[in-house]
């Protein structure tokens, strides 16, 4: 215990101080050679992730484990602001089953990127910059999994906004990019804004930040029934709701939940490699585990935000998928299906229950088992799509084809990745996949079917995509400019992390998400639902199957249908146009209504009425100035009319 | 010699060797500057250091280093009184910091550069006076010191329609003076009960707490108006936008940096302390104006394209925040105001100096007209970015710290209809990003715009009457680096590290905190 303690520091202090050194003097120091940059960056995230493993290890195997279920650890907790006596922000670590499963994740992932950028951002004006965000990016997801307080996630929140708004506008120059990476702020922020309120309104009524004590259960009610909390109704909701409800969305701005997905497609205008890591692994799913952690909350004490968090991820998942299957650029429908995917750890988080009795809560255990695979393999697919970029030089679908000859590696990797987020056996997505939807299933049927037709839907877009890739017809562009296979520094991430998808079923590694990972800490043994797992893989294989009669090779059925569905197909390939409503209200109603009536009220009425005293005053002074103006003959005439008019008020009165 | 008299005699001495100095020999003057402003922060500094010792050990007066020489007495008791608490500490290193980054960012005024430095000096006599005064006479009269001498800085030295600007900004504010001048002397005239000799001591007023509280309700909103006009409050703020816009870098530095912290500071020492009955009673009316400059600034910001007329609303919805914060009558909002003064001081101190440097070589502020400047002045441009992520409250960095503790503080209050207000407040949160970033993406991101590239040299081309000019550009020289590092670092400080600064106001706010419950 003492050692991961002391360890413990390490994971937060080195990327920070790494952020510091190479945003610092990065530039300077490697002018001549910014690899080393790249390479101390490496060197120090290694050591992040090596103790990363450590402690993870550590506590699942060794320390964790209390009298029946696994224990919350402080291992440290730094006062660093504190507001009044209770209301206090730390900035601590705590260590339990899911955050130290997501230290596995994020530094697997995370240095997984750092290796291929070696390769991939070679050269690349503001390597060194690259890395130095890579750093602050890090830090600032471990500090958000690892936080003890409430606040301190909010902190690291936004560090994680900021950092992903800096490498989507990586390149700078390039309007395009920095108007996504303004997107991807102002639309994070805008829930970010909802997710501050919801703080509040908790932190007024239990007066604490303290996870341990926000989320503690007894007797089969989360503690904060016994604060004002409990009973206090606003507009006939109760405040509880309305606060968890507001956490939430919160959550769904960072995982672009529908209404707030319309800035993780265009955040891929960055380098694929952070896409990879921040838009597909990690960051996206930051919401999903704020949910996870207010879960006892959610779950006791606002059970109607739960369902609706259901609801809206159904929603989300349909709509994205549908989306994801019109795209050509290859980023982007690798952008939607994190949309869906991260819609279904929602779904699995709303359908699931509290104890571990009878598998009540396989959904909870199955919506971080979903993180941790589609993690993996999503990473995978994105870095692989890389390396395709790397060697076509572009992101539309219709500049390649046939690649499997060029390159064998990359083919392979995302075979197995595609195969993976299609939920086949024995890869890891069909076991995450599956756990979720047999917890929708003996929750809610309507979900069931909403994410079980989702499942064919993904099988069917990742293998168009796949297809069009690898197989379909023969570019000829190739001919003057072959692809070729990506350096051994991106090729090493890709079978890694395809390592990782590969070796769920086995007996050692598959009992581990329900024995370890559930919501009340405790652990159970998780029974093969067949049915619904064979129904599940029949869903996909129809996908597959379909994406085979259409992309396999070049033909006209696609059009076909694309042209018989004509309307559904337009709408989708334009987003369902959310983006246009949203610049119809931004431009059109904020901008272009409220800001500058506002500035012109100001300009003209409020200042305007300023200039008219001063105008009133002048005026004023230029009539009274005549009264002086040294003419004898004026100011005997004034002294006449002065001495009559006093005479004439004598004489009266 | 009390500490806090050394920081106004520094000041005079440094006056004094200015005046001696010829007029053409401008590095001595700079240097003097640069020397003397040096000694004021190392005071600042230890001033800071020493009020924590003495805390530590113990101290439980409300003001310590206090000192007090009677001026005048008779008719009217008027006493040189000196003293701080935590607020007025934190507003000392606060003006220590902005003055010397102000006098590395003035290091290029070329015209009349001896005339220019004296009146800044004034200007800061002015600012350190106010802020180590107990007494309102005293205070009163430093206040007017600083306020002069923004008329000649921006008439004379300012750009664009200047003259305009000098003579709106102050009449409003001497406007507002005059309200505050009736108000002082209300409370004066009320600052003893029937036999008591009547006092200007702010301490001794608020033990007497002798002024009856139909007076109160007259003489509340006269002060606090009378701040308020320099606190930037709606709707008495448009001299602000027109007054930054005008004047020269260090003064907007100094003006939006220190001289509006002399509103918010005096609304909470004066108006708020000696008239608590009254301000329990009005403050909703001021939370609603206060409330409605934080959007209303923000939304304001959002469509402005002189990147001075930007800082400038922005500075309205910041300095609104703090108002609106102290009004609040807690504690932890009051801390969160006084740490809003702070972080804003330093970042918008931060923002004018940038935007001076850029525009001392681009010639023009406009948005439409600039682009691309991360290639070509990267050094000034992550500053720029720096300082807008400050002001988009960025953990790290001072401004989250303030806002914070603004809101969750604010948000304690017990009535229904302030929480409400408070959660319009946030959205200024959103507000601030999207100006900030259209700045930010505007001008220092994207391809160049404007601009050509000759061998390794990058000019501005700009068109003017059909003549085109060229204007070399390049990134920050020496001083320029001192100038943004210095309050750069500042703000990293107060952002990482927070807890002995709140603290240390914190400590001070709790009996006013309590009398105003």
């Amino acid at each position: 215990m003492e050692t991961i303690t002391n360890l413990s520091p390490i994971i937060l202090a080195l990327p920070f101080l790494m952020f510091l050194f190479l945003g610092l003097c990065g530039n300077k120091l490697f002018k001549s050679n910014p690899n080393i940059a790249g390479w101390i960056g490496t060197a120090g995230l290694s050591v992040v992730a090596i103790v990363s493993y450590y402690i993870a290890i550590q506590y699942f195997w060794v320390e964790g484990k209390g009298a029946d279920a696994y224990q919350q650890f402080v291992l440290f907790n730094h006062e660093w602001l504190k507001m009044t006596d209770n209301l206090v922000i730390s900035i601590g670590f705590m260590l339990d089953p899911i955050s130290a499963m997501m230290l596995v994740v994020i530094s697997t992932v995370s240095l997984m990127v750092h290796i291929y950028s070696l390769g991939y951002m070679h050269g690349e004006e503001g390597f060194q910059r690259y890395y130095a965000v890579l750093s602050l990016f890090t830090f600032a997801m471990m500090g958000l999994v690892v936080a003890t307080n409430i606040f301190q996630m909010y902190i690291f929140w936004e560090l994680v906004g900021v950092s992903s708004f800096l490498l989507i506008s990586f390149y700078f120059i390039k309007p395009s990019a920095v108007a996504a990476a303004k997107k991807a702020f102002i639309v994070t922020r805008f829930a970010d804004m909802f997710f501050l309120i919801g703080i509040l309104i908790l932190s007024y009524y239990t007066n604490t930040f303290d996870f341990l004590k926000l989320t503690a259960v007894s007797d089969g009610h989360a503690t904060l029934v016994n604060t004002k909390m409990c009973g206090e109704m606003f507009m006939g909701l109760s405040v509880t709701s309305i606060a968890m409800f507001l956490i939430f969305l919160g959550g769904a701005g960072k995982s672009a939940m529908f209404p707030f997905h319309i800035w993780l497609p265009d955040a891929m205008e960055g380098p694929t490699p952070a896409s990879a890591l921040i838009h597909a692994a990690t960051m996206v799913v930051a919401g999903v585990f704020l949910v996870a952690r207010m879960f006892p909350v959610y779950f006791f004490e606002a059970h109607d935000v739960l369902t609706i968090i259901g609801y809206i991820g159904a929603f989300t998942s349909l709509f994205a998928a549908i989306i994801a299957c019109t795209q050509t650029d290859i980023k982007r429908v690798l952008a939607f299906s994190t949309i869906s995917q991260i819609a279904y750890m929602f779904v699995a988080l709303a359908v699931s229950g509290y104890t571990s009795e009878h598998e009540a809560c396989l959904g909870y255990t199955a919506s971080m088992w979903h993180l941790f695979t589609h993690a993996m393999f999503k990473a995978c697919l994105f870095l692989g799509a890389g390396c395709i970029i790397h060697a076509v030089h572009s992101n539309e679908m219709n500049a390649m084809g046939n690649l499997r000859k060029f390159m064998p590696i990359a083919h392979i990797t995302f075979l197995v990745s595609c195969l993976a987020i299609a939920g086949i056996p024995p890869f890891s997505g069909f076991f995450s996949k599956d756990e979720i939807l047999v917890a929708a299933f003996e929750h809610d049927k309507v979900l069931y079917a909403c994410q079980a037709f989702v499942a064919g839907l993904t099988a069917f877009y990742m293998f168009r995509l796949y297809f069009r890739i690898f197989w379909y017809s023969e570019n000829p562009a190739h001919a003057h400019h072959t692809p070729h296979e990506a350096p051994m520094n991106m090729n090493i991430p890709l079978i890694v992390l395809s390592v990782f998808t590969c070796f769920t079923w086995l007996d050692k590694v598959f009992p581990f998400f329900p024995e370890k990972i559930t919501a009340d800490r405790v652990g159970y043994e998780l029974e093969t639902n067949w049915i619904i797992a064979i129904a599940s893989i029949l869903v996909a294989v129809v996908g597959i199957a379909i994406a085979w009669v259409l992309y396999l090779k070049k033909n006209d059925k696609p059009d076909m249908i694309a042209g018989k569905l004509k309307c559904l197909y337009i709408s989708a390939s334009h987003r369902f146009y959310i983006d246009e409503i949203y610049l119809f209200i931004t431009r059109k109603i904020i901008f272009g209504g409220i800001c500058v009536a506002i500035a012109w009220f100001d300009r003209h009425i409020i200042d305007g009425f300023m200039n008219l005293l001063a105008w009133i005053s002048r005026e004023l002074s230029y009539d009274i100035r005549d009264v002086q103006s040294g003419n004898l003959q004026q100011y005997a005439w004034g002294f006449l009319v002065g001495v009559l008019a006093i005479a004439m008020f004598a004489i009266n009165y | 010699m009390n500490i806090l008299s050394a920081f106004v005699v520094v000041l005079l001495v440094m006056l004094v060797a200015v005046f001696l100095i010829p007029g053409e020999k401008k590095n001595a003057i700079r240097w003097t500057m640069a020397a003397g402003s040096m000694v004021i922060l190392g005071l600042a500094g230890y001033l800071v250091w020493d009020f924590l010792a003495q805390r530590e050990a113990g101290a439980t007066d409300k003001f310590l280093f206090a000192d007090s020489t009677v001026w005048y007495e008779g008719v009217i008791n008027i006493s040189y009184s000196v003293g701080v608490d935590g607020v007025s500490v934190a507003m000392i290193m606060l003006s220590a910091i902005v003055v010397i980054t102000g006098v590395f960012a003035s290091w290029a005024v070329e015209d009349k550069a001896k005339e220019y430095f004296l009146w800044f000096i004034m200007l800061s006599i002015g600012v350190f006076g106010f802020f180590i005064s107990v007494d309102l006479f005293t205070m009163f009269l430093f206040y007017e010191v600083a306020l002069i001498p923004m008329y000649l800085l921006i008439g004379v030295w300012g750009s664009g329609d200047k003259e305009y600007a000098a003579m709106k900004l102050t009449l409003m504010l001497m406007g507002g003076s005059a309200f505050l001048m009736v108000g002082i002397f209300g409370i004066y005239y009320f600052s003893a009960e029937d036999s008591g000799a009547l006092t200007f001591n702010l301490e001794e007023i608020a033990a007497n707490a002798a002024m009856p509280i139909e007076w109160q309700r007259r003489f509340f909103p006269l002060t606090f108006v009378g701040f308020g006009v320099l606190g930037a409050m709606f709707p008495f703020h448009t001299w602000s936008p027109d007054g930054h816009a005008s004047a020269p870098t260090a003064v907007s530095m100094l003006h939006a940096g220190v001289l509006m912290k002399l509103g918010g500071y005096g609304c909470f020492r004066v108006a708020m302390t000696l008239m608590p009955e009254a301000c329990k009673e009005q403050a909703w009316i001021f939370i609603v104006l206060t409330g409605i400059s934080v959007v209303y600034g923000a939304f304001s910001a959002c469509v402005q394209n002189d990147l001075k007329y930007i800082n400038a609303y922005s500075s309205v919805s910041h300095c609104g925040l703090v108002l609106f914060a102290l009004l609040m009558m807690n504690q932890t909002a009051m801390t969160g105001a006084i740490l809003q003064m702070l972080s804003h001081g330093l970042m918008t101190a931060l923002f004018f100096a940038l935007i001076g440097m850029i525009y001392g070589q681009t010639h023009t502020r406009d948005i439409r007209y600039l682009g691309g400047l991360m290639q070509v002045m990267p050094f000034l441009c992550v500053c720029y970015v720096i300082a807008g992520m400050a002001s988009l409250g960025l953990p790290g960095l001072s401004g989250f710290v303030a806002e914070m503790t603004i809101f969750v503080g604010s948000f304690a209050h017990e009535d229904l209809f302030h929480r409400v207000l408070v959660i319009g407040g946030c959205t200024s949160i959103v507000i601030t990003a999207v100006y900030i970033l259209r700045v930010v993406g505007k001008i220092l991101f994207g391809p160049l715009y404007k601009i050509e590239k000759v061998g390794d040299q990058y000019n501005y081309v700009s068109e003017h009457h059909g003549e085109v000019h060229h204007y070399p550009l390049r990134d920050a020289i020496w001083y320029e680096k001192i100038a943004t590092i210095g309050l750069i670092v500042s703000i990293a400080i107060i952002g990482l590290y927070p807890v002995w600064i709140s603290d240390m106001i914190s400590e001070s706010l709790e009996a006013v905190a309590a009398m105003l419950n």
